[in-house]
């Protein structure tokens, strides 16, 4: 009888010395993960981490997994390579908001639209941090960075509308001071055969301190953040006393016992939907007005390409006429010299 | 009936007018009777160029016979123009009394204005000395098929085949093999297949007709070594090499490739091949193409990407990727002529010393070159064998004039294929490190994601000797940069000796690389036949150059390197080998030498 030994978070830790700053919010996602992939009890040989260029793509070094940091902007690519290779193994490839959102753009639509079973963690920050503080795709119109000292010109990318214009399955968000929720959403992220991506609102400590703050600081999180869960009313605040409605074609925050509201006023999540028009919705919800969406939003299911990939060669071995090189050198008009 | 020990025929039409078809058809049955052939399809980058115009000509040449044929031939003994604009485009190239068959019903004034003749060429003395047949082959061609109610586009499609007809006759060769290719390729559209073949049959009857004003021609089979052959282009000897290769590894094919001219046929070939186990991911673009493919390999398919010059330049930063981590991959980079998007459809051999040193930082990679369409097969296989066995990318240069280019192929058996070693290691083992490597070739072990206790990690940072880990060391990275040019250069014990043609020669040495070797050979060997004291080298290794290469060049008193570009080979032979002297001999004009100007420039050199 095989005794099967439940695995812990240690397990997947490599002895590499994580070299991120001290109070960097990277700990806290690679503490999650590792919880994850033992929660998961996925055999870590099976297992690979491909990274792009910036502070969070260190992150395979810290995993004892396979690990490829590769370069810049260009780990889905290296990923799906890795997984078409090989559709057995778990891949998930780490990236930040400049790595997947600007010189990665390009892989980052297309790995979603392809739909791989793979997962994307991206580290959004709102600022380049290991080239010492210049303003991403994700920083606010008009911020103070190194490279824009009066004030950025640019409209930022809301990583899930990008997601959903490119046809993801699979969209959660998490801020990276709520571990339990990053660990329970890995593993949905995870167990979702598709394209997973998680957005994580990470804290960068030395170049954008507090960018998430307003909406993750212990004192403001209940009333900022709503927590999704499929099947569950759409409630927030300290005591969930506020929810959000559909009034018309727009959502509203709605307070519980006010107006007559009751809670079968209240909207209630459904992820599985094929539709993404109300995951859009949420997606785009932001303070002061509305909450954050945070939690699995979108989780449907699609044609996954790694697979019908292989279907498609499975069944090319079966119904071809060529069964070996020897033949299909032999097809077709050739010529026999005496 | 006039036997001729070989001859050369130019289709040109419009680039609408299929003249590429046209001219493969031509091939294939040509190759069946047994001639050696060579093929120099010549079209413009747009689809379907402004009609008429001479910028819009398309053609097709082809060099067949019993022998000595290395090349596509300097000049055509019977050209087919099918519009005033494809007449003009190729009056210079015609050998004197060359036979000129035209399509006579696209010769009004309108056509002539748009191929700019001020005068009718067929009346004045622009074709003095040549034997011209205007024949109405558009009239002819939709009175032999208006039985079968085909619209008038349509029925005007098939002149391309009431011309390959009349040529069939010309040169005595059968009807069969192209009845049977419409047959096949039109099996759902009959009336297709059929309007075509009777263009083809009132073709050759045309011809019988006005036989009298028509010579008849007959090209005897060459003498080849026996065995079963077959018409092959060099992209897909490529593709069939890379396929065979991955077979001897006993890996899967990956191949992660961006459509590019002239490159794209490789990833098409390939695509249709999943039933060996092939798997072709069409990117979102160039940087994904190698990308894909540095993850394929890393998790243990035989991995390639394919391109051309413009994507080359996108690929570059990956294939620093593909040094610092020493995973074996291949690159293709079908050449054309640049720089920018430069020529797409023109051959060229300017992507050398890209090839070469075209990276940031010390970053060497083994460069092989294919020197015709059927070595394709040979250097692509070589390319993987040599990344494979000695964990390195390699890059193999092919260019458009021998990916499109067709030669009679003397087909390979798999099995009698060298064998490829695989440094592999699927067993855990405590004293593995990611970076340990073999004492002969310096390769590290190619561990692959699954393999039980040996997770690793690898990436773009300088590694640590041995163990793999991020080095910031400066004695370790100088270190690391010795080991890996090492580990290339190393790769000269497995590469064959550098060959010369002309042992007794001492006076001048013609040295060639790449896709031009058909036609160096070709113009060397006739000055040889001549007695003069001359001598070839051609090579196929670029880096590292064969071990004796240096011993080759001393015999020799003057060494004329002669490429399709500025002189990039000379210019590495310089700084590899600098105690030789090179004299250049360089063509960029999108376009093969031709056999008469290498001729004249290596009479010039031997005679002063």
């Amino acid at each position: 009888m095989e005794i099967q030994l439940m695995r812990k978070p240690k397990d997947y830790a490599s002895d590499q010395e994580v070299k991120w700053c001290p109070g960097c919010g990277d700990y806290a996602i690679l503490n999650a993960v590792q919880r994850a992939l033992a929660e998961l009890n996925i055999d870590k040989k099976d297992v690979v981490f491909v990274s792009g260029i910036g502070c969070s793509s260190r992150f395979p070094y810290y995993m004892d997994t396979y690990g490829f940091h590769t370069i810049h902007g260009r780990a889905a690519a290296v990923a799906t390579g890795v997984k078409l290779a090989n559709p057995a193994l778990s891949v998930w490839i780490v990236s930040g908001d400049g790595d997947s959102l600007a010189i990665g753009g390009n892989h980052f639509i297309h790995a979603i639209r392809r739909n791989l079973n793979m997962n994307l963690i991206v580290f959004n920050n709102q600022i380049y941090g290991l080239t010492k503080g210049q303003f991403s795709p994700t920083s606010e119109r008009g911020k103070i960075t190194k490279s824009s000292p009066h004030g950025t010109l640019e409209t930022p990318f809301n990583t899930g509308e990008l997601a959903l214009g490119a046809k993801s399955t699979f969209f959660a968000r998490v801020p990276d001071t709520d571990i339990k929720l990053m660990t329970q959403v890995m593993i949905e992220a995870e167990n979702h055969n598709g394209f997973s991506l998680v957005e994580v609102y990470q804290n960068c400590v030395i170049f954008n301190d507090k960018a998430h703050a307003a909406i993750t600081a212990k004192e403001n999180k209940a009333n900022a953040q709503l927590i999704l869960e499929h099947g569950k009313p759409m409630l927030f605040g300290l005591d969930n006393q506020f929810g959000i409605r559909l009034n018309g074609l727009e959502l509203e925050v709605v307070k519980l016992g006010e107006n007559d509201i009751t809670i079968n006023d209240i909207l209630v999540h459904d992820a599985y939907t094929p539709s993404s028009a109300l995951h859009y919705m949420l997606i785009q919800m932001s303070a002061p007005d509305f909450p954050v969406a945070m939690g699995v939003i979108r989780n449907v299911s699609g044609p996954v390409f790694d697979q019908d990939l292989h279907q498609q060669i499975e069944h090319q071995k079966q119904s071809s006429k060529f069964n070996s090189l020897n033949e299909l050198f032999l097809s077709g008009n050739t010529f026999n010299i005496q | 009936m006039l036997t001729l020990e070989s001859a050369v025929i130019k289709f040109a039409g419009d680039s609408g007018d299929g003249m590429q078809l046209v001219g493969s058809l031509f091939t294939d049955t040509t190759a069946i009777l047994g001639n050696d052939i060579a093929t120099f399809p010549d079209f413009p980058s747009e689809i379907r160029a402004p009609q008429g115009t001479v910028a819009g000509v398309s053609g097709f040449q082809i060099h067949f016979g019993t022998s000595g044929v290395h090349s596509p031939g300097d000049a055509a003994d019977v050209l087919v123009a099918m519009n005033p604009a494809a007449l003009k485009a190729n009056l210079h190239t015609l050998k004197p009394s060359c036979l000129i068959i035209i399509d006579a019903d696209s010769f009004s004034r309108k056509d002539l204005d748009k191929a700019g003749f001020e005068t009718n060429p067929l009346d004045d003395h622009t074709l003095h000395g040549h034997k011209l047949i205007p024949a109405p082959i558009t009239s002819l061609t939709k009175s032999s098929i208006a039985d079968l109610g085909l619209d008038n586009k349509s029925a005007e499609r098939c002149k391309n085949m009431f011309t390959l007809g009349m040529i069939f006759w010309l040169f005595s060769e059968p009807l069969d093999t192209t009845i049977e290719f419409f047959e096949q390729k039109f099996k759902k559209q009959p009336s297709l297949a059929q309007a075509n073949i009777k263009a083809l049959k009132a073709g050759h009857h045309y011809a019988l007709t006005i036989e009298a004003i028509l010579p008849h021609f007959s090209v005897l089979p060459a003498q080849k070594k026996p065995g079963i052959y077959r018409n092959i282009n060099g992209n897909q000897a490529t593709a069939w090499g890379l396929m065979a290769a991955a077979q001897k590894v006993g890996r899967d094919l990956f191949l992660g490739s961006y459509p590019i001219t002239p490159a794209t046929d490789i990833m098409q070939e390939l695509t249709r091949h999943k039933w060996a186990g092939v798997k072709v991911f069409q990117a979102e673009d160039e940087i994904a193409g190698i990308c894909s493919a540095i993850g394929a390999s890393f998790a243990g398919d035989v991995a390639v990407t394919t391109t051309s010059g413009p994507g080359m330049a996108l690929k570059t930063e990956a294939l620093g990727l593909a040094v610092m981590t020493e995973l074996p991959l291949v690159i293709v980079n079908v050449q054309r002529g640049g720089p920018s998007t430069g020529l797409p459809t023109k051959t060229e051999q300017s992507d050398l010393l890209q090839a070469v040193w075209g990276r940031n930082g010390e970053s060497p990679i083994v460069v092989l070159a294919a020197s015709t369409p059927g070595n394709c097969f040979d250097m692509a296989f070589e390319a993987v064998k040599i990344a494979v066995e000695h964990m390195t990318p390699v890059i193999l240069l092919t260019e458009s004039y021998i990916a499109n280019g067709a030669e009679p192929w003397k087909i390979k058996k798999p099995d009698e294929l060298p064998n490829i070693q695989v440094n592999s290691l699927n067993d855990p083992n405590p004293n593995w490190r990611p970076y340990l490597r073999d004492d002969q070739t310096l390769a590290r072990k190619w561990v692959i994601p699954g393999t039980p206790q040996l997770q690793h990690r690898i990436g773009g940072l300088e590694k640590d000797d041995c163990t793999g880990c991020v080095s910031h060391n400066p004695q370790n990275h100088e270190f690391m940069v010795g080991i890996r040019q090492n580990k290339v250069n190393l790769v000269t014990k497995d590469i064959p000796l550098q060959r010369v043609k002309g042992k007794n020669a001492n006076k001048l040495l013609v040295v060639g690389w790449g896709g031009q070797f058909g036609i160096l050979f070709g113009a060397v060997s006739d000055l040889q036949k001549e007695g003069k004291n001359i001598a070839f080298t051609h090579f196929n290794y670029i880096h590292p150059l064969p071990s004796n290469t240096a011993d080759i060049f001393a015999q020799f008193d003057m060494i004329l390197v002669c490429e399709l570009n500025n002189g990039q080979f000379a210019k590495y032979l310089r700084a590899t080998l600098p105690q030789f002297t090179y004299h250049q001999f360089n063509k960029i004009q999108g376009l093969p030498f031709m056999v008469s100007e290498l001729k004249d420039k290596f009479n010039q050199i031997l005679e002063s």
